[in-house]
């Protein structure tokens, strides 16, 4: 029977999921990090027993990271800060907001995205890390325009093919990619419109509002972004990006998921754009691509049926990579919903949470 | 000189529970470095990377507030209480 668990990282703490029949049933450990914002979480699956990651705010007093060797029981902070700018950047850190570890064949990297934009590196399974100096010196970095969250770099992508690949996105400077491990970096963007620009000025190199990007571990030249406006596809690496948003309700929204096992099957929430960020006509649902975004169904077996106006935060929708995998959604109502069954239905696994801004999920063998 | 930093409950933790923690320093400014040398993980708590006070954290040296980087060089005497506290911040 596989033991499931899943990281739920809320404004005010910590929760941990835990399943212990095949994600039939769920539990939830009490609070942990008591009133911190918990900003990013990770399960590293590729350490026995898993290592699990949180970054958490104090607010008044800076962030913290942390990790578990025994599955969320006991957390370690390092003495030493895993995250912080070194002196000559003359740059404080202000959020952690992605934790991604690498391929398995670097074993020990863990990326860190944070505010300002900036990425970090480990070599020590996200103990301590060093700042990426060819993304802070690339000479676009003072263009970076904040976005409504903060001047973040939200998301990292890596190829399990070709560790020397990789992929950030930013709120706002867009998509910037590196193929030498991250010593030079160039936007990709080519497609992706820069809708509030006036007419005739929406195709620009870089500053698009990217708010989420996936990859599917299989096929990595296939990649899908859910912007602030459009939903795009590329399948050459992010050289170009078409838009897939056709049969969507709305093509604003913040995370996009893509199914474990299936590189066509994609999840997104949209909302209604772009100020009001709320599910469109008040009717809660994820919705389903299985062809790469050709057409779109929406989802909500099992999700709730009465006026619904919770978002879904960019970190607030993954997958476990168990077969039949799990899809989870967190929303800022302070509800955790799964399926097991491809969305087709869902099942809430935590409730009267405070709002969730991000969820990963692992099953364990 | 000897100095008594006092720590809020908030960050009681970060200190392994302490409520004083004994720092030494001729100005305030030593004493944080001190600090950052004993226990960095209570110091990052206090200011951040450039060696900034963070902005809503208040240091007072025997009562009287601290705050820019010149008041960092505030002069501490054997027996000062440092004390540190959160900013009552956003109501």
């Amino acid at each position: 029977m596989a033991d499931a668990i899943v990281l739920i990282g809320t404004r005010k703490g910590l929760f941990v999921a835990r399943s212990s029949d095949d994600r039939h049933t769920w539990s939830v450990d009490p609070i942990r990090f008591t009133n911190l914002e918990v900003s990013a979480v990770a399960v590293d699956m590729r350490r026995d027993p898993p290592r699990l990651l949180a970054a958490a705010g104090f607010g008044h007093f800076g962030w913290r990271l942390a990790h578990s060797d025994d599955l969320g029981e006991t957390w370690v902070e390092p003495e030493q800060a895993p995250v912080a700018f070194p002196e000559d950047t003359d740059t404080a850190l202000l959020r952690i907001w992605q934790i991604h570890p690498a391929p398995a064949s670097q074993p020990d990297v863990v990326y860190a995205g944070v505010e300002p934009h900036a990425l970090f590196r480990s070599e020590d399974g996200g103990v301590s890390f060093e700042l990426v100096r060819g993304l802070w010196e690339h000479p676009h970095r003072t263009t970076w325009e904040p976005g409504g969250g903060g001047a973040c770099l939200h998301t990292v992508v890596t190829d399990p093919d070709d560790p020397q690949r990789l992929l950030v996105a930013m709120s706002t400077g867009g998509v910037y990619r590196s193929a030498d491990g991250g010593a030079s970096w160039a936007p990709a963007n080519w497609g992706i419109e820069a809708a509030w620009m006036p007419e005739g000025q929406r195709r620009i190199e870089y500053g698009q509002c990217v708010h989420k990007v996936a990859m599917h571990p299989s096929r990595p030249q296939r990649l899908y972004a859910q912007n602030h406006f459009g939903v795009y596809r590329s399948d050459d690496g992010a050289d170009t990006w078409e838009a897939i948003e056709s049969g969507l309700p709305s093509n604003f929204g913040f995370p996009i998921v893509v199914h474990p096992h299936r590189a066509d099957t994609i999840y997104n929430v949209p909302l209604r754009a772009d100020m009001e960020r709320i599910p469109v006509d008040g009717r809660f649902a994820v919705y389903r691509s299985e062809d790469a975004g050709n057409s779109w169904q929406a989802l909500s077996n099992g999700l709730p049926q009465d006026a619904y106006y919770a978002a879904v935060m960019r970190d607030a929708m993954c997958a476990d990579a168990a077969d039949p995998a799990g899809i989870y959604v967190g929303t800022r109502a302070g509800e955790v919903f799964a399926s097991r069954d491809d969305g087709d239905t869902w099942s809430a696994i935590a409730t009267h949470l405070p709002d969730v801004l991000t969820v990963r999920a692992a099953v364990i063998a | 000189m000897s100095a008594r930093l006092v720590v809020p409950s908030a960050l009681r933790e970060s200190a392994g529970g302490a409520r004083e923690v004994a720092v030494e320093g001729a100005t305030v400014g030593d004493v944080l470095d001190d600090l950052a040398r004993r226990m960095p993980m209570l110091e990052r708590r206090i200011r951040d990377e450039r060696g900034l006070l963070r902005p809503h954290v208040l240091v007072f040296v025997d009562g009287v507030m601290v705050r820019s980087q010149d008041d960092m060089n505030t002069p501490v005497r054997d027996g000062t209480e440092v004390h540190v506290a959160p900013a009552v911040s956003g109501g």
